[in-house]
C-alpha cells in the first residue's frame, strides 16, 4: 500500500505507536456544535488491537457520539482520543467509519462499484486515479458482501440490507485497523445480519479492531470480547467478564 | 438543405454558433453537479449578481466579462460563507443579496439612459461576440471542465457522503467553493449568450435532461453536452430564421429537448410496467428476489 502523493488532509500517515491499544479514550467530553449540554460525560474506554467491542445503549445514549468523536466528527471538548497511539486525524486510512444509512445521499448517480471505490480514496489523495489494484480490492470487498451481481447498479435501487453490506463493503476496502461500525444490523432483513457477523469474525481473525454500536445482541453469540454500556452518556461500569446474555437481557429491557 | 446551412456561412454567425456551442457545454457539464446537489438557486442568483459589476464595466469602458466576474466571485465567496453559519438560512440570504445586486444593476444602468446596452446584458447578444469575447469563452470552457475531470472523484464523493469524505480527511466546504468559483466563470460566459435572466437555463434544463435518461454521472455530462451543442444549432437557426431574439431560442430549445425526454421517459416506464416480461431484472425488487433466491441455494 503506497502512500498518496498529496493527502487530503495536513496530517501525515502517521506509524502506529508499538503496544498502544486501537482505541484509548479518557474522561472524554463532547458536546454537538449548538446543543446545550454534553452528548458525552467523561467516557473512558481502552480497546485492545485485535478485539472486537459492543457498544450498546439505549438510544440517545452517546454511542453514534462516540464513534463521530473517533472518527474526527465531532469536536472534542475535553478529555482525549488517541487511535493506535495517535491523535483523531493522525492516521485517516488506518480508521473506518460506518455511518447509518440514513446520512447518504442514495439517489447520487453513481454506482454500486465506485461507491465501494471511494474507500480507497484515502489511499490515492488528490490528482490520483483508482488503479488496477484498487479496483481488485473493490470487486473482493462486494463478492465478500455477496454483491458482485449488484456492483453495477445505482446506488439508490438497492434494498435497505444491501445499502448497509454495500457500506460494508466499502469499510472493508479501505483495509482500516479500527472499524466504527454505526448500528449496522438497524432494520435489515436476517441475511445480512448473518453476512456482516461473518465479516465481523473475518475481520477479526485476520488482527482487525472493530467497535460496533449496536442495540441488539440477540444473535451475536461469540462475536464480541467485551462490551461497553452507555446511558445518558456516561459509562455504564460493569463487569469486564459478563456474559453477554446477561448484558443482552439488560439491553432488551432498555430498548424493548 | 439550402436554408440550413444558409446561416451560418456568415462570420457572425459562425462566431455565435462557436460560442453558443462552448458555452453551452461548459454549462451542461458543470450543471449535472449543480442539478445533483440542488444548487439550481445558487446558479440563478449568481447570473443576476453579475449586473452591478457588468453595469460599471461598461461605465467605465472596462471589459465587461472582467466586471461580471468579479461580481459573480464576489457572490460566490458570499455565498459559500453563507452557507458555513447559521444565522440566516442560505437560501434566504442568497434571495437577499442577489434581488438587491440585481436592483442595483438596473438603478446604475437607469443613470445612462442606454436601454439597448441594458437589453443586451439581459438577454444576451451572441450575434455581437467578438474575437476577444470568443478568447475568453474559450479559456472558460477549458478551466472548467479540466478542473471538474481533475476534481471529479473528489466531488463525487462530497456530494454523496460527505461524512465519509470528512473522515478521511477531504473537506466538503473546499469542494463547493471550488463548484461556486466554476459557477461564476461559467456564469459570466452564459450571459454573453443568453443574458442575465436566462443564464440558469443553460445550466439546469440540459443536466436536468441527462439526468432523466440515465442515472451514471459521466454519462449525464456526455448527453448534457450533446443536448445543448444541438440546443444551440437548433436555437440559432430558428432565430435566424425567424428572426427573433436568438438567447431565447437556444433557451427553448433546450426546454423543448427537456419536455421530449420527459414525455418519452414517462412512456417508456408505463410500456415497461405494463409489459411482463421475466428476464427483466433491473426493477429493484426483482433483483433482491433473484438474489436472495441465489443466496439460499
Amino acid at each position: 500500500m503506497s502512500d498518496p502523493w498529496l493527502p487530503y488532509s495536513r496530517g501525515r500517515h502517521a506509524d502506529p505507536v508499538a503496544c498502544a491499544p486501537a482505541l484509548l479514550t479518557e474522561s472524554l467530553c463532547v458536546t454537538y456544535p449548538g446543543a446545550n449540554g454534553p452528548a458525552l460525560r467523561g467516557v473512558s474506554v481502552r480497546v485492545p488491537c485485535g478485539t472486537t467491542t459492543a457498544l450498546v445503549g439505549p438510544n440517545g445514549s452517546g454511542k453514534s457520539t462516540l464513534l463521530k468523536a473517533v472518527a474526527g466528527l465531532l469536536p472534542v471538548g475535553s478529555g482525549f482520543i488517541r487511535v493506535h497511539g495517535n491523535p483523531v486525524g493522525a492516521c485517516h486510512h488506518r480508521v473506518a467509519y460506518l455511518p447509518q444509512r440514513g446520512e447518504i445521499d442514495w439517489g447520487f448517480p453513481i454506482s454500486v462499484e465506485r461507491m465501494v471505490l471511494t474507500g480507497r480514496y484515502v489511499h490515492l489523495g488528490w490528482l490520483r486515479w483508482p488503479g488496477r489494484a484498487d479496483r481488485d480490492i473493490a470487486r473482493a470487498a462486494l463478492d465478500r458482501l455477496g454483491l458482485t451481481e449488484l456492483a453495477g447498479q445505482q446506488i439508490g435501487k438497492l434494498s435497505g440490507g444491501q445499502q448497509q453490506r454495500a457500506l460494508l463493503a466499502r469499510a472493508l476496502a479501505q483495509e482500516a485497523d479500527l472499524l466504527l461500525l454505526d448500528e449496522p444490523f438497524n432494520a435489515v432483513d436476517a441475511r445480512t445480519q448473518e453476512t456482516i457477523y461473518e465479516a465481523m469474525r473475518s475481520l477479526r481473525s485476520r488482527g482487525k479492531t472493530l467497535v460496533v454500536a449496536t442495540h441488539d445482541l440477540s444473535r451475536s453469540e461469540g462475536c464480541f470480547d467485551a462490551t461497553v454500556l452507555l446511558q445518558g452518556g456516561e459509562r455504564v461500569p460493569s463487569p469486564e467478564a459478563a456474559p453477554c446474555c446477561v448484558i443482552a437481557e439488560k439491553v432488551g429491557a432498555w430498548t424493548g | 438543405m439550402d436554408w440550413l446551412t444558409e446561416p451560418f456561412r456568415y462570420a457572425f454567425m459562425q462566431h455565435a454558433l462557436l460560442a453558443a456551442v462552448l458555452v453551452g457545454i461548459t454549462c451542461a457539464v458543470l450543471g449535472v453537479h449543480v442539478v445533483q446537489r440542488r444548487m439550481a438557486f445558487v446558479g440563478d442568483a449568481l447570473a443576476h449578481t453579475t449586473l452591478p459589476g457588468l453595469v460599471v464595466a461598461h461605465l467605465f469602458g472596462w471589459s465587461l466579462s472582467l466586471g461580471g466576474l468579479g461580481a459573480a466571485l464576489v457572490t460566490a465567496l458570499f455565498i459559500g460563507w453563507a452557507s458555513k453559519r447559521q444565522a440566516v438560512k442560505e437560501d434566504t440570504a442568497i434571495g437577499v443579496v442577489f434581488t438587491g445586486m440585481f436592483a442595483l444593476g438596473v438603478l446604475l444602468m437607469s443613470r445612462t439612459r442606454s436601454y439597448r446596452d441594458l437589453t443586451h446584458m439581459l438577454f444576451g447578444n451572441v450575434l455581437g461576440v467578438t474575437n476577444s469575447d470568443l478568447w475568453f469563452i474559450a479559456g472558460v470552457a477549458v478551466v472548467v471542465l479540466v478542473t471538474l475531470a481533475l476534481f471529479h472523484k473528489e466531488l463525487e464523493l462530497t456530494g454523496f457522503d460527505p461524512t465519509h469524505a470528512e473522515v478521511i480527511g477531504l473537506r466538503g466546504d473546499l469542494m463547493r467553493f471550488l463548484l461556486l468559483g466554476l459557477l461564476a466563470l461559467a456564469v459570466v460566459t452564459g450571459i454573453q449568450t443568453v443574458g442575465v435572466i436566462l443564464t440558469s437555463a443553460l445550466l439546469i434544463t440540459p443536466a436536468a435532461t441527462a439526468a432523466l435518461l440515465t442515472d451514471r454521472m459521466p454519462r449525464r455530462m456526455l448527453l448534457g453536452a450533446v443536448l445543448a451543442t444541438a440546443s444551440s444549432v437548433a436555437g440559432l437557426t430558428l432565430s435566424y430564421l425567424a428572426d427573433t431574439s436568438s438567447g431565447a431560442a437556444i433557451v427553448l430549445s433546450c426546454t423543448a429537448a427537456f419536455v421530449v425526454a420527459f414525455a418519452a421517459r414517462s412512456t417508456w416506464q408505463r410500456l415497461r410496467r405494463g409489459a411482463v416480461d421475466p428476464e427483466k431484472t433491473d426493477e429493484p425488487n426483482a433483483v433482491a428476489q433473484a438474489e436472495e433466491a441465489s443466496r439460499c441455494n
